[in-house]
């Protein structure tokens, strides 16, 4: 791969893993929310993968598999069947903040992202780093999402978004961290979701819904 | 020898752990295996204070894990906690109104010493990294132990407290994410960019731009795991909707853990960025905490949610202590982390019987508890006597050594505001118990104990703990200062 062309799939692979985290936050379809994550899912492993294959290394080729199969196949897999076992849940109902103004502040995201990672591009301007924004721009949507979604199940997307663009940030800047803590994080994460997986579940046994408004009972 | 010292805290509840999950929890029987494993857990941390003392750090499996004083400090708090707490459980179980099925108290006996461990593996951790792994794995064992009783409300906190804190802890992953990369551009491999000795040797090395958004970020998100604001929302429901020994011990253990995950980022942070920028984090951030639960206890209608906002006042005071950083408001901050702990174990527990016997935790629901329940009402006044900061418990000396501390380094402005908040909570807790405590008994109802001798004996020794540590710290006055020279190097 020459230098051009490893760049432009870098960024090509970025810019998909942007456009994904958009579109999650245009649908309000749990469906199609859920499918863009594996398609970003699929993203970070191609962006982790041409890493790999510039710097030769074959412990980030095999990460980029594992990546891959945990991020675009288990965990969609995962919020898949949560929503095939509640199908009246499958849309947002009453969100907080409307599609267009949602966008704009995607829009905002992205800015305040381009400023927030201008120290870390100074530090070592390289094809890799100046996707930076990109990543980070996923981490605030994702924290977007968690905080003005409504259904249990797009607050578990909005996380794992948050999740995809940290890992990315880890990759971009350091090709990741240490193996081992690399495995930790990721085994936490699944066993994160399959905690929020069944809280859902026992929540609408509980409530009859998941939807977070009805969350009312403790307050001061 | 020294390699067991790391791994007996963390392999043995692990075992035990085991152990529940295949035989489950039969009262009389496997229920004590519990506190034979913490037990464990204390004695082990006795003899690695012992060994750090003397000897220095400790390191094992190869620099993953690592002790020092601080280390073997904290180690000593989750073993004191987590002996009550597993000493109580038992009793707590047996005495619910309805009792848990078989299925249930498996699941607890097996988390509780899940959650014991990953505690465990977090003060022992050498490596930020593994930090962050055994912070977020208590998230997730406690998420289900938060829930235990199936309530609507029950799992309303679970599911505030997973969402909320697993946000939290990534947004301090991202920022370790960054630290790394400063790291590794001071030129540290990639095995040692994140071991907090060898980052802190080289704090000066790395780029205080980026070291200035990492050390932001995880301070932000491990705070949050302490109860800090701004992303503090989950606390008083987590910790008033988990059973009572749960409630103590993520109280009284887990919040000082996360608090101990931001003191190793201060020993990084200081020499990279000078000794400002996080003290005015840590100032705002304890002042801001302290001033809302303040206000939150004032009009406080639930008494397990008063208790959790005591904690949180509480940890206000240590961030504020953190803030100042000398070695002596280390030393007071470290020993108000042990008082706080035992005291509000001891807080916790008597709460949970006093939820046994009455419709609900609306203080409204309970009156005249010192004349119908003496033995109880006094372990629960002792106990927010001690909370309150009254001698000889251990909080009143590091409250004063707090506020010393304060003065001499210059801040004497936030020991004043803060002075001032602890002030009314101070009122607002002393009324509120009051309520409870006092009044006129209903003359048809007969006094009861409430509470079994059998089942006050934990609370008794947490009691006479915090009380022997505001004496004398004695023989952990060693331990203290080397944990407190760690802290503030």
């Amino acid at each position: 791969m020459t230098d051009s062309s490893y760049a432009q799939y870098l960024d090509l692979a970025a810019g998909l893993f942007l456009l994904t985290a958009v579109g999650v936050l245009w649908r309000h379809q749990l469906a199609p929310m859920v499918r863009l994550f594996a398609v970003q899912g699929f993203a970070l492993a191609a962006i982790v993968g041409i890493l790999g294959a510039h710097h030769h290394s074959i412990e980030l080729l095999l990460v980029a598999v594992g990546l891959g199969a945990l991020r675009a196949g288990v965990l969609p897999w995962l919020a898949g069947r949560a929503l095939r076992n509640a199908p009246a849940e499958a849309r947002e109902t009453r969100p907080v903040v409307n599609v267009a103004s949602s966008l704009l502040a995607a829009a905002a995201l992205t800015l305040l992202a381009y400023a927030v990672t201008r120290p870390l591009v100074a530090l070592s301007p390289s094809p890799a780093t100046t996707i930076l924004p990109a990543a980070v721009t996923v981490v605030l949507v994702g924290f977007f999402i968690l905080v003005t979604r409504r259904r249990a199940l797009s607050q578990v997307v909005g996380f794992l978004l948050l999740d995809n663009g940290i890992t990315a940030t880890a990759f971009l800047t350091a090709a990741g961290v240490p193996l081992i803590v690399e495995l930790g994080i990721s085994f936490d994460l699944l066993l994160a979701v399959l905690v929020m997986q069944m809280l859902t579940t026992r929540l609408r046994a509980a409530f009859g819904t998941t939807d977070l408004d009805e969350l009312r009972e403790l307050h001061d | 020898m020294n390699t067991a010292l790391v791994l007996v805290p963390i392999l043995v509840p692990v075992a035990i752990a085991a152990l529940y999950a295949a035989v489950g929890w039969r009262p009389g029987g496997t229920a004590w295996a519990g506190l034979l494993a913490t037990a464990l857990v204390a004695a082990d941390a006795i003899a690695l204070a012992a060994t750090v003392t003397r000897h220095g750090p400790v390191r094992a499996a190869g620099g993953w894990l690592r002790a020092d004083a601080l280390s073997a400090w904290m180690l000593l708090g989750i073993g004191a906690v987590a002996v009550l707490a597993c000493w109580a459980s038992p009793a707590y179980l047996a005495a619910a109104p309805e009792p848990a099925t078989p299925r249930r108290t498996r699941w607890y006996g097996t988390l509780l010493q899940l959650f014991i461990a990953a505690m465990a593996t977090a003060v022992l951790a050498g490596n930020l990294g593994v930090l962050w792994v055994a912070v977020e794995a208590t998230t997730i064992v406690t998420a289900f132990l938060v829930g235990h009783h199936r309530t609507r409300t029950a799992l309303e906190a679970a599911w505030k407290y997973v969402v909320i804190c697993s946000a939290a802890i990534a947004i301090a992953l991202l920022g370790l994410v960054l630290l790394y990369d400063a790291a590794r551009h001071a030129g540290l491999d990639g095995a040692h960019a994140l071991d907090w000795s060898v980052l802190a040797t080289h704090a000066h090395t790395l780029d205080p731009a980026v070291t200035r958004i990492a050390i932001g970020l995880a301070v932000l998100g491990f705070g949050a795991k302490a109860g800090l604001v701004p992303l503090h929302a989950w606390l008083p429901d987590a910790h008033s909707q988990a059973p009572a020994p749960v409630s103590a011990l993520m109280s009284g253990v887990l919040l000082p853990v996360a608090l101990y995950a931001v003191l190793r980022l201060k020993t990084v942070a200081d020499p990279a960025l000078g000794t400002g920028y996080l003290r005015t984090l840590l100032l705002i951030m304890a002042l801001a905490t302290l001033a809302l639960a303040t206000l939150l206890l004032i009009g406080q209608r639930d008494y397990k949610r008063m208790l959790a906002y005591s904690s949180m006042e509480h940890m206000g005071l240590i961030a504020l202590a953190a803030a100042v950083g000398t070695r002596l408001a280390i030393a007071a901050l470290l020993l108000h982390m042990a008082g706080h702990g035992l005291a509000k174990t001891v807080a916790f527990l008597s709460s949970g019987h006093i939820l046994h016997h009455h419709p609900s935790s609306r203080i409204a629901d309970v009156h005249a508890l010192a004349s119908r329940m003496p033995l109880l009402a006094g372990l629960f006044a002792a106990a927010v006597l001690a909370l309150l900061g009254f001698p000889p418990a251990a909080l009143f000396a590091s409250e004063l050594a707090i506020a010393r501390a304060g003065a001499s380094a210059g801040l004497g402005w936030a020991i004043a505001a803060a002075l001032i908040l602890v002030a009314i909570a101070f009122a607002a807790l002393t009324v509120h118990s009051g309520r409870m405590l006092l009044g006129p008994r209903d003359p048809s109802t007969a006094p009861s104990t409430g509470i079994t001798r059998r089942a006050a004996l934990p609370l008794i020794a947490g009691l006479l703990g915090v009380t022997a540590l505001g004496i004398t710290i004695g023989p952990l006055s060693d331990l203290l200062n080397a944990a407190a020279l760690a802290g503030a190097p």
